[in-house]
């Protein structure tokens, strides 16, 4: 049994993390195809439009911030019929979505999302797209529509900012400065407290005095809000350290790569999390049992007759050979990690993953 | 397609920034063009953005700075009075009111600091390993958006000074780098056509790495395998699969050609599965003149 079919078939939700350009969207979609073709309510959430990918799921007007339907052959699963969604993040969007739903009134959310510093928040600060995803996970998991999400996650430098995400507006509104803003004064929030006075004004010198009124009026829009901020914060905290929840560390087998999601696996289990399954992409194929000396043997031996033909055909072998050698040998750091029985190798294919049935061919490599 | 463009071509400017999609290679191709530089005789200097320390390892004899955005934007906080909290800086979320009031200024300031040392004339090159494509074009117009949004004061004069390095294409250019495979040429497509508009900087050459410049091997159907038997079928799969990946690359190099009419240059892949010095040596020597 494929570790990764383990993974799947007990998960309510399945987080793809690694570094950039390892193929981490392309494995999402397969584990959601495959997902799917089990019986599971499927839906995948892509973190850039991923073009290619919309394209080889019969999405010809792209991902769009809502869950679409990908119409798949063979969809009926040994437990029935699945089905398999995606969509992708929108991160403004959802944003303000989190704000309607925690605002009092429309007045008070009118109030934040037209306010600039918010605007610049929700496209801007680093972490929000993070913040978001992780919001979207959790509403996802909550639509009864679904019994399973799968997200590919943004492609930062730090295995903990996703994970951190959750908590990213809760700790901005514990900074001082916050707190120095919200202050209670006797003539209520209208009124900013004097103890924030020099910070402010030496904060307006550099960025200019409207820039610094904008970020004022938001934090007192804010007021009352942080509570739900705070308990949805913990919510989705809780569901990222759920048992049903799988972490899929994906990778490619450069060094570079492979040492950084070794560095990933360390974080993540330093957070408590369990890497699940780890999925190296793009490993050169083996081509048989021989190995690289034995085909440039046949190709020295093809030049000593004349034929370069051949020989040219025999040292291809031998060079691919060596590369996939190579690549195992590369995977040791990761392998020290990480359980060996739950890492799976899918093989760089002669063409770029164009449609739904190249998917489905990493799928019987994932899934073997 | 146009290929091999000299040496001179890449360093046409006093400033060179990297930029492409995670996984192509931008550290590689940083490496090569400082190396190369160097080899010829010029001052050069590497600025690394991301706290990596790969850039020393490559290139042991040619001098790499490391400027983190946090840093850099504490630094400038400190320069326009904040001394009396400086040290809490961070711990006070001082930065991150500021960063997020003025999207950008973190790499206004990380380019301001660039901007410095291109006018110092230490150097005859600076190679800047610059942000993932993603956000390439973010930290590219930071100055733009801020001169837009700051109407005086330090911040509005140092985005008229990085706008002017910016815009001046003896002073700055950016090469965009990719592989030759669908997913990071459609963002070398996008990328290249968002910085023609949004940015008005110079762009250099598209350089496209990892390319296998040997000949695809021979159609195995039309070679004579004589009495062999062993292996000969996994010699005919392989022979397949390389012709096949050498049709991807040559389609890719087309179609970059066809969507960004800009000359090429091809850095050689390396058959192994990590670079060290004596491979950015190697890849460096190709470009000497």
């Amino acid at each position: 049994v494929s570790p990764l079919g383990t993974v799947v078939d007990g998960a309510e939700v399945v987080v793809c993390c690694g570094a950039g350009g390892v193929g981490k969207t392309t494995t999402a979609a397969v584990i959601g195809l495959e997902a799917a073709r089990r019986g599971r309510q499927v839906v995948v959430v892509t973190i850039d439009p991923a073009r290619r990918l919309a394209d080889a799921l019969g999405l010809p007007d792209g991902l769009t911030g809502e869950p679409q339907p990908v119409t798949v052959d063979d969809l009926d699963g040994v437990d029935g019929a699945g089905s398999l969604w995606a969509m992708m993040l929108d991160t403004p969007a959802m944003f303000e979505r989190v704000v309607r739903r925690n605002a009092s009134d429309d007045e008070q959310a009118d109030r934040i999302v037209q306010n600039r510093f918010y605007r610049n928040m929700a496209t801007a600060l680093s972490g929000t797209q993070e913040y978001m995803a992780s919001e979207a996970l959790h509403e996802l998991h909550d639509d009864e529509r679904f019994d399973l999400v799968v997200v590919d996650t943004p492609p930062s430098r730090n295995a903990l900012d996703f994970l951190e995400a959750p908590g990213v507006l809760t700790r901005f509104l514990d900074h001082k400065l916050f707190k120095l803003l919200m202050m209670p004064t006797r003539t209520g929030f209208k009124v900013l407290s004097t103890a924030s006075q020099p910070l402010l004004r030496a904060i307006g010198r550099v960025v200019g005095s409207d820039v610094l009124a904008d970020a004022v009026a938001f934090f007192q829009a804010f007021a009352g809000m942080e509570v739900g901020f705070r308990e949805r914060a913990e919510a989705v905290t809780m569901l990222l350290h759920a048992d049903a929840t799988r972490f899929v560390l994906v990778a490619s087998p450069q060094r570079e790569t492979l040492v950084e999601a070794a560095w990933f696996a360390d974080q993540l289990r330093e957070q408590g999390f369990e890497v699940a399954t780890t999925v190296v992409n793009r490993m050169h194929p083996q081509f048989g049992e021989g190995t690289a000396g034995e085909a440039h043997k046949r190709a020295r031996a093809a030049a000593g007759r004349g034929d370069d033909r051949l020989a040219a055909i025999w040292a291809n072998l031998g060079l691919l050979r060596s590369l996939a050698a190579a690549e195992r040998a590369e995977l040791a750091p990761l392998l020290d990690r990480v359980a060996a029985a739950t890492v799976v190798e899918v093989p760089l294919l002669p063409n770029d993953v164009h449609e739904v049935s190249e998917l489905d061919t990493l799928g019987t490599h994932l899934f073997a | 397609v146009s290929n091999v463009t000299p040496l001179t071509d890449l360093t046409a400017s006093n400033l060179v920034i990297v930029a492409g999609k995670g996984g192509v290679g931008k550290t590689t191709v940083t490496a090569v063009v400082a190396r190369a530089a160097a080899d010829a005789g010029q001052r050069v200097l590497v600025v690394e953005l991301d706290g990596k320390p790969v850039l020393d390892e490559l290139l042991p004899e040619v001098e790499v700075r490391h400027i983190s955005a946090a840093d850099s934007l504490a630094d400038y906080l400190v320069e326009h009075g904040f001394k009396r909290i400086a040290k809490r800086l961070a711990s006070t979320g001082v930065i991150d009111v500021v960063s997020t009031a003025a999207p950008g200024i973190d790499d206004l300031v990380v380019l301001g600091k660039i901007k410095q040392l291109e006018r110092s004339d230490e150097w005859d090159l600076i190679v800047v390993d610059g942000p993932a494509a993603g956000h390439a074009i973010s930290f590219l117009t930071s100055a733009a958006g801020l001169r837009d949004a700051v109407r005086g004061g330090p911040v509005r004069e140092q985005a008229d000074d990085v706008l002017s390095m910016l815009g001046d294409p003896e002073r700055c250019q950016v090469l965009l780098v990719t592989v030759a495979e669908t997913t990071p040429v459609n963002e070398l497509i996008e990328t290249a056509s968002a910085v023609e508009e949004r940015v008005g900087v110079q762009l250099g050459p598209i350089v496209v790495n990892q390319i296998d410049g040997s000949a695809p091997p021979p159609d195995p159907a039309e070679v004579s395998f004589g009495r062999a038997k062993a292996q000969v079928d996994d010699a005919i799969a392989a022979a397949l699969f390389s012709r096949a990946r050498h049709e991807v690359q040559a389609a890719e190099l087309a179609r970059i050609d066809r969507a960004v009419p800009l000359p090429q240059v091809h850095v050689a892949a390396i058959p192994v599965t990590g670079l060290d010095a004596e491979h950015i040596a190697q890849l460096a020597a190709e470009f000497a003149l």
